[in-house]
């Protein structure tokens, strides 16, 4: 009786409810806001930082200076947004240029593995390979760095943007082939049967009907991969090369080298210009993004 | 024998990937850290001296003990977090969406962006400290408190997470468990203690791993907050090793380290199996 859904649930079921459960005792009721006051708490301390980086990246720094963190800017400007635009822009198109390939490549060689571990006749091959998979995806990748930069030099694209791509692409096969191999394991197998009677091979069934029913699985897999890898740090670090530094390692370049006083302004709207495209994206597209993060969770 | 070709070409990608570039290079960094190498790969064997080096280095051991202290404060404040909100959010069947949204969003945010806002926010100049008369938020320039600091960023990343994992969990649950025990009268805190948290105890030994897991190789965001300072108080292995991989050129001594990184993660998945056989799930 304590929440509406209670209510609700028991009205469903008139016969028992109306005469066991008491009246909620005075404490109880008056308890029943706790839970808001408390989501609403915790809401303020979760949105303080996001609060933090867009009421300063507004202000000029003589404000910063002498007003406080938390109040909204009294004579915004857009001066440190420019600066920080400026500062950034060449960030923000290798960003671009090293995001939009990889999360496309590791998708589609995703659902192609995926595909593959998911209804191949090689059963205790496919299980080990899927079980390495699961591993592998969660190794650190200090393990993996030495040897790829070494095989990335080696091929001549240590230093690029193709190979800050492949080492995404290579990097993020394990999570999303575990995705999508769970995903193709719950079609229904008499939609592959019939296509498999009709005399389809199983390049033919992937393309045609495996692959368009799964557009939702893709869409989730794309946005966890575009998340993962625009806020990739290391990757852009150690692989892209000095000319090529993503939005992400410029960001911490430009903290760096300040001298004097820090300007706070610039830094507070580099931040924010560096976390705003994931953040779009996730709050226009929240619940895929939570699908997709709770599929992955639990694959581990 | 067409069908057969085509399928080896559908797996090969998988195949070649796992067996070459994560096994191989898993290897070879394991090989590397029982050689001298140094700038280059080209050491010659020298047996466990480089674990020897590795555990009498001043800064791995700090990093070690810095590691220990922030994997406990980063989970649990992580997971008690997260396990209240995803609570709250059982309870209030209102804006659900809307609530987990904002409890979600730093993890859409990168970790070099969160070390940072939380870098100003605990600034003794411009920071909360400003806000409470000067005093107690002076975190990050307490070796001491340093490694907390960096915890609560990280748990504001990750207890959007467990709230996500446990929620999904909690509206598993037979909701004629719910029934009987609103029937029988007992207080919500305890029907979530002794009830309805432990059904979902799957759900909270996966994301008790993930997130000792994480810990194990945070980087990003000790780089973008605190860079390892003040002195040694927020060094940590993951760091170490690329400190000694790419700065100190010592190639040897870092993969030691790096191989010490997959023996934790490599026992942290045993224990989470373990785990979950012992429940059952």
């Amino acid at each position: 009786m304590v929440t509406p859904t209670m209510t609700t649930r028991t009205t469903a079921r008139p016969t028992a409810s109306r005469q066991v459960i008491p009246p909620p005792p005075l404490h109880v009721r008056r308890a029943r806001h706790l839970p808001t006051l408390l989501l609403v708490g915790a809401a303020a301390a979760f949105l303080l930082p996001l609060w933090v980086m867009l009421a300063g990246s507004l202000k000029s720094m003589d404000e910063i200076r002498h007003g406080s963190l938390l109040m909204p800017p009294l004579r915004p400007t857009l001066q440190a947004w420019r600066q920080a635009v400026d500062a950034l822009a060449p960030g923000l198109v290798n960003s671009l240029l090293i995001t939009v390939p990889a999360v496309l490549l590791s998708t589609l060689l995703g659902a192609l593995s995926g595909y593959a571990l998911a209804f191949s006749r090689w059963r205790a091959g496919s299980r080990t390979l899927s079980n390495l998979l699961v591993l592998a995806a969660f190794i650190p990748l200090q393990l993996f760095i030495y040897p790829a930069v070494l095989g990335l030099a080696w091929v001549g694209l240590f230093g690029s943007l193709a190979g800050a791509v492949l080492a995404h692409v290579v990097f993020g096969l394990p999570l999303t082939t575990i995705l999508f191999k769970g995903h193709f394991e719950q079609l229904p197998l008499e939609l592959l049967r019939a296509a498999q009677i009709d005399g389809a091979g199983f390049a033919r069934i992937f393309f045609s009907i495996v692959l368009p029913v799964s557009m939702p699985m893709c869409a989730v897999v794309m946005l966890l991969q575009f998340t993962g890898i625009w806020n990739d740090f290391i990757v852009g670090l150690v692989f892209a090369g000095g000319e090529n530094q993503p939005m992400t390692v410029q960001l911490t370049n430009i903290m760096g080298t300040t001298f004097g006083e820090r300007a706070y302004n610039v830094e507070m709207a580099s931040a924010l210009f560096t976390a705003a495209l994931p953040l779009l994206v996730y709050f226009y597209s929240g619940r895929l993004f939570v699908r997709g993060v709770l599929s992955g969770a639990m694959k581990g | 024998m067409r069908e057969r070709m085509v399928e080896g070409l559908f797996i090969a990608p998988a195949l070649v990937l796992t067996l070459v570039v994560f096994v191989g290079t898993m290897v070879w960094t394991v090989g590397l850290s029982f050689t001298s190498s140094r700038a280059l790969p080209i050491g010659h064997w020298v047996g466990a001296a480089q674990y020897v080096r590795l555990w009498n280095n001043a800064r791995w051991t700090a990093s070690v003990e810095n590691l220990a202290g922030y994997a406990l404060a980063y989970v649990l404040l992580s997971l008690v977090v997260g396990v209240l909100l995803a609570v709250l959010l059982d309870r209030q069947a209102r804006f659900e969406n809307a609530w987990r949204t904002i409890f979600f969003y730093p993890y859409a945010v990168s970790m070099i962006v969160a070390g940072l806002v939380w870098q100003w926010l605990l600034n003794p100049v411009v920071g909360l400290q400003s806000l409470f008369g000067g005093a107690g938020f002076a975190w990050l320039s307490n070796p001491r408190l340093a490694i907390y600091a960096v915890a609560l960023a990280g748990a504001w990343q990750s207890a959007g997470l467990v709230m996500v994992i446990v929620l999904a969990a909690l509206k598993g649950i037979d909701p004629e468990i719910r029934r009987a025990a609103a029937l029988d009268g007992i207080p919500v805190w305890r029907m979530y203690v002794s009830l309805l948290l432990p059904q979902v105890r799957g759900a909270l030994v996966a994301a008790t791993l993930l997130l000792a897991m994480a810990a194990a190789r945070v980087y990003d965001l000790v780089v973008a907050m605190t860079n390892g300072g003040p002195g040694n108080a927020t060094e940590l292995p993951a760091k170490f090793v690329m400190a000694y991989l790419f700065v100190r050129q010592n190639v040897g001594l870092a993969s030691a380290a790096a191989t010490m990184l997959l023996l934790a993660v490599a026992l942290l998945l045993a224990v989470g199996w373990a785990a979950r056989r012992a429940i059952g799930r």
